[in-house]
């Protein structure tokens, strides 16, 4: 009797020891706030473009966090779901966009019909707009997200949405085609 | 460097590498020949590593031989020079030596054909130049690395100015097949070659010169040999392998030490210089000439001349190769470079840059196409061809499933895209074309990576902006809603605090703290008796009569308070007037309010009807407030009854001036004032005057010592008032965008009442300081004001009762309601003898829905018509259509306005 009562006894003490450490470990070492979100945040592409429904990338990756699918953000594309996909361990799904996968954009204002009316420059999630009132606007190309956030609030229709096109800078070789994708024939013309 | 190192030094061997047919002796027989002079010399801006250079000519610009025509853009970019004299005849996009074939910005020049030099600045004695100085010369001639990668020459020899250079080793290499310029190079410009070592040597001060050459070059040796006479350099020559000529291999080949990973030779004290760079050196600080030509291998069997020229860089290769005898029914490959690093040319336009150190025109024969790749079988043939000791086949695998972690850690960075792998694959797999997209894929996604970390935290930056913002904000709302309720709470104070004053006033007043609080006290009593007052009269009942007469006998105790507190301290101001002086400020504050709040209304650029009737109320509502205003304006005075009044009156009024100006002032600085801005400026001028004028007679007045009669003054302010009210009913008009006709006599003719009222005012200014009873009663004039304001009122719910769209009967009653007012103020204006004005403004015909639709019509088809105007692509006949439309919508209009 007094070997049971020992060995619960024992054992008694080491759940209150364990659980002790536990709890003090769980406060010491809180994370704070979501570590999955973070790390979904930082696969995103950071357009802020809320194509996704939510306002911004990190809302989005919080709802993916959340339980929400993968395959809403649009300029990620494809590869953005192929990652997420790895990081959480999911079926990649094809993107959910109407018109599917669009290349790089860039704002442009026509500056000259440009009213000055500062209201792209309110949108613009990343303050990529320069101008002030009654004043001529324009777009930093480097920090244009291609969001086209700016297009819908402009009055006057003045922006565009351009393609950023490839320049001798940016090209990149394709990789070749797998064996027995090519035929003798068109290899030659391909070299 | 001692005699030892003279002696046939020690060389080591690098890992793999491949001895591919060497061909070199199709073009190496013949001595260079010069290129003909093209007559269209196409120069792209970026013929090296690093930012593109910055156009300096224009369009129809004539340049001549060597002029600077396009800047370094940046430090790591390079000039680009006139390689002849002629014409700039265009910069754009042109034909550029690429695989994507793709188009780059270019200067374009059409040769004279004169080849007229730039005065150039020779410095033959370059010893006694500063490093920077010699540098600079470097910079400025536009000289990057010949070889082939094009890196800016001058920013390799700054490259670490804190690592000390102890090996200077000089390129003469040239291991891949074919090509032979910098053998020729060596063999014709040997003097040249060292005479720029010797610059490069002033220039690092290095403890050796190593100068590496294959061993397949013996006249080249031999000539080098030669011109080193007793100099230090070490020759080395070493056996022919491909590729012993990349940087980082040859400095293993010849010191036996190997750059570090993803390391530069900088990195361990060693500095490569190409021999044509050498040479190009020479002739930029020797002879002042920037870098403008260049030595290239035209070869290849579909030649009928192979040989080296000396060509002008922006040549188009077609024309060179047309020099050569090329022979387009053989040409299969027409490659820039060599057989094994070169890349297809997509056409023959494109130019000669300052890295083309090849042009291979080969036939089918020579180069035929690859046979179609096979799947690998792992022999590792490729591992042990590799130079850079990478495992090919591992980096094609990882490659293919686009393992880029996999790729990073397995050195792909590491590859110099030699293509010795490739050449030894038996089953022909392309494998750096693998790397190349790898590498071009890994890149881009950290560009990628990098933009949008960037896009982050300047979205975060921009949130906690908008949050600082708000809650800013939010801290002004509640601070200014403490403010209110403080101002409540001490009005609600004011009664009994008047009542408790006896205390106070029993106190010595010798304090001006006491007296302030004796005198706010007194003036809130009478605030306060003058609203129960009001109240009084729109309901009178029996238990406000009590409370206006109890609030009274407290608003006397406190006044009779703070007279005692005045007569104990004579000097004091009058409190009289304070009293007032609150009443009026308050009005005055209403009555700055409701305007603002009309402005913000009026400001709104489609204003729905329901803001429509509220504009209106509002207006209704602050001309009210400005009537009450006028009312406790003129009566201030009026109740002055001590000497000090005027005192009190002439501060205002020097305080009225000085704002008016300054509100002018704010209004003259404005750059491109709109006409109701103007109109403003025009108006507050005029109230300017007034207010000046007013001030001058009022410092007329005082140094008379007795007290004015306060009707005369009070006549003044009526004057005034009512020119102010002209002056507001003409403002009104002219904010008006497109005034009838109408609209434009009514205008007139206020502007002719203005200007009478103001003669008025004049007048009685002018009489104030010496007329003592010429004034009107005082008693007289309130009725009429208070049947002007009944007046206003009426109007103002007959106008809200039609916007609401009330039903006949209503607006009947109004409309006689309005009548009787209006017949009420006939009298009070014929009771108090002034002349009736003009009440025109009750005239005036609102704009009806008609008007309103077709002024809308024609403002649309103007704002159609003026955006097909400006898009060039529109057709004529949608231009024709709108411009009907815009005429007929004009026509519509006139013809409803003439009815």
């Amino acid at each position: 009797m007094s070997l049971v009562l020992i060995a619960v006894l024992a054992l008694l003490a080491l759940c209150l020891v364990a659980g002790a450490i536990l709890g003090f470990a769980a406060v010491r070492f809180k994370v704070e706030g979501n570590p999955i979100a973070e790390q979904i945040n930082a696969l995103l592409p950071q357009t802020q473009c809320g194509q996704c429904g939510y306002p911004g990338c990190k809302p989005y990756a919080e709802a993916i966090a959340g339980g929400d699918k993968i395959n809403k953000c649009p300029p990620g594309g494809e590869a953005t779901i192929q990652a997420l996909a790895d990081l959480l361990d999911v079926e990649a799904e094809p993107l959910d966009a109407v018109e599917g996968e669009k290349p790089q954009m860039v704002a442009y204002i026509r500056e000259a019909e440009c009213i000055g009316c500062t209201k792209c420059i309110q949108a613009c999630p990343v303050d990529a707009i320069v101008g002030a009132a009654k004043q001529m606007h324009t777009v930093i190309v480097s920090e244009c997200t291609g969001c086209d956030l700016c297009v819908e609030p402009c009055p006057v229709d003045c922006i565009d949405m351009l393609e950023v096109g490839s320049t001798v800078q940016s090209w990149k070789w394709e990789k070749p085609l797998l064996p027995g994708q090519l035929i003798a024939s068109d290899r030659e013309q391909a070299a | 460097m001692s005699a030892l190192h003279k002696a046939e030094a020690l060389i080591w061997d690098i890992p793999g590498g491949i001895h591919p047919a060497e061909r070199k002796e199709l073009s190496n027989r013949t001595p260079i020949q010069p290129a003909p002079l093209p007559k269209r010399l196409t120069l792209p801006l970026n013929q090296h590593i690093g930012a593109p250079a910055e156009p300096v000519v224009s369009v129809g610009e004539r340049v001549l031989k060597g002029q600077l025509i396009a800047a370094a853009n940046g430090f790591v970019s390079v000039p680009v020079h006139a390689p002849t004299s002629g014409t700039v005849s265009f910069i754009g996009p042109q034909p550029y030596p690429h695989v994507s074939g793709m188009l780059a910005p270019a200067i374009v020049i059409d040769s004279d054909g004169l080849e007229e030099w730039i005065e150039l600045t020779p410095q033959p004695d370059y010893r006694h130049l500063e490093n920077s100085a010699l540098v600079e010369l470097i910079r400025q001639a536009g000289i990057s690395g010949l070889g082939g990668a094009g890196f800016p020459t001058a920013v390799k020899l700054n490259a670490r100015p804190t690592q000390k250079i102890h090996t200077l080793i000089i390129n003469g290499t040239e291991c891949e097949p074919y090509i032979s310029a910098d053998d020729l190079l060596m063999r014709e410009r040997a003097n040249e070659l060292i005479s720029g070592i010797d610059i490069l040597v002033q220039l690092i001060q290095p403890d050796q010169v190593l100068i590496g050459i294959e061993d397949n070059k013996p006249e080249a040796i031999a000539a080098v040999r030669q011109a080193l006479a007793e100099r230090s350099y070490q020759l080395k020559v070493f056996p022919t392998k491909y590729p012993s000529g990349g940087e980082k291999q040859l400095i293993q080949i010849l010191t036996g030490v190997e750059v570090p990973s993803g390391g530069l030779p900088a990195d361990i004290g060693m500095l490569c210089q190409n021999v044509g760079t050498c040479v190009a050196i020479h002739n930029a600080v020797i002879h002042g000439k920037p870098l403008i030509s260049r030595i290239t291998t035209l070869t290849g069997e579909a030649l009928a001349q192979p040989m080296n020229v000396e060509v002008l860089l922006g040549t188009p290769v077609g024309e060179l190769l047309a020099f050569a005898g090329l022979d387009r029914s053989k040409l299969n490959r027409l490659i820039m470079g060599g057989p094994m690093m070169g890349f297809t040319l997509p056409d023959f336009a494109v130019p000669v840059i300052k890295t083309t150190n090849c042009l291979l025109a080969s036939t089918t024969a020579e180069l035929p196409p690859p046979p179609p790749a096979m799947p690998c079988i792992r022999c590792g043939e490729c591992a042990e061809a590799c130079p850079a000791s990478l495992l090919p086949q591992q980096l094609h695998f990882f490659a293919i499933g686009q393992e880029h972690e996999q790729l990073k850690a397995h050195n792909l960075f590491d590859c110099i895209e030699c293509g010795a792998c490739a050449y030894v694959c038996p089953s022909s797999i392309p494998l750096v074309q693998y790397y190349r997209a790898a590498k071009g894929e890994i890149r881009d996604l950290e560009q990628k990576q990098l933009k949008a970390e960037q896009s982050k935290q300047r979205f975060e930056l921009r949130q906690e902006r908008l949050r600082r913002a708000e809650e800013q904000k939010e801290a002004e709302r509640q601070a200014r809603a403490a403010k209110a309720a403080q101002a409540k709470a001490a009005q609600a104070q004011a009664a009994p605090a008047a009542a408790s004053s006896d205390a106070a006033a029993t106190k010595p007043a010798g304090l001006s703290d006491e007296q302030k609080k004796l005198k706010i006290e007194a003036s809130m009593a009478q605030v306060a008796l003058k609203k129960a007052e009001k109240q009084l009269a729109t309901h009178a009942s029996p238990e406000l009569q009590a409370q206006v007469d109890e609030l009274r006998s407290a608003a006397a105790i406190a006044q009779q308070a703070l007279d005692m507190a005045m007569s104990a301290n004579p000097p004091a101001p009058a409190p009289a007037p304070v009293a007032d002086d609150g009443a009026l400020k308050k009005a005055k504050i209403d009555a700055a309010m409701l305007r603002a709040q009309v402005r913000k209304l009026e400001k709104l650029e489609a204003p729905s009807d329901e803001q429509q009737s509220e504009l209106q109320q509002l207006r209704s509502q602050l001309e009210a407030a400005e009537k009450l205003l006028a009312s406790l304006e003129a009566q201030a005075p009026a109740l002055a009854a001590k000497p000090a009044a005027d005192d009190g009156a002439l501060k205002k009024a020097k305080i009225d001036a000085a704002m008016l100006r300054a509100q002018v002032r704010k209004l003259e600085k404005l750059e491109p004032p709109s006409d109701e801005q103007q109109s403003e400026l025009q108006r507050l001028r005029s109230q300017l005057e007034a207010a000046e004028k007013l001030l001058a007679s009022l410092e007329a007045q005082t140094p008379a010592p007795t007290a004015k009669p306060a009707a005369d003054d009070s006549a003044l302010k009526k004057a005034k008032i009512d020119a102010a009210m002209l002056r507001a009913q003409v403002r009104k008009l002219e904010k008006l965008d497109a005034p009838s006709d109408e609209q434009q006599s009514e205008l007139q003719q206020l502007r002719g009442q203005l200007e009478a009222a103001e003669k008025l005012l004049a007048s009685l200014e002018a009489q104030a300081p010496t007329a003592p009873a010429k004034a009107p009663d005082a008693g007289a004039s309130d009725p009429l004001k208070k049947a002007k304001i009944e007046l206003a009122m009426k109007r103002a719910e007959l106008k809200k009762a039609e916007k609401a769209g009330s039903d006949e009967a209503t607006l009947g009653s109004l409309r006689e309601a309005l009548a009787a007012a209006e017949q009420a103020l006939h009298q009070a204006e014929d009771a108090s003898g002034k002349p009736a004005p003009e009440l025109v403004r009750t005239d005036k015909k609102p704009i009806d829905e008609t008007t309103r639709a077709l002024k809308t019509e024609v403002a649309f088809a103007r704002a159609d018509l003026r955006k097909l105007e400006r898009d060039d692509s529109s057709a004529a006949d949608a231009l024709a259509t709108a411009r009907q439309r815009l005429t007929d919508a004009e026509r519509q209009l006139q013809e409803h306005a003439g009815s």
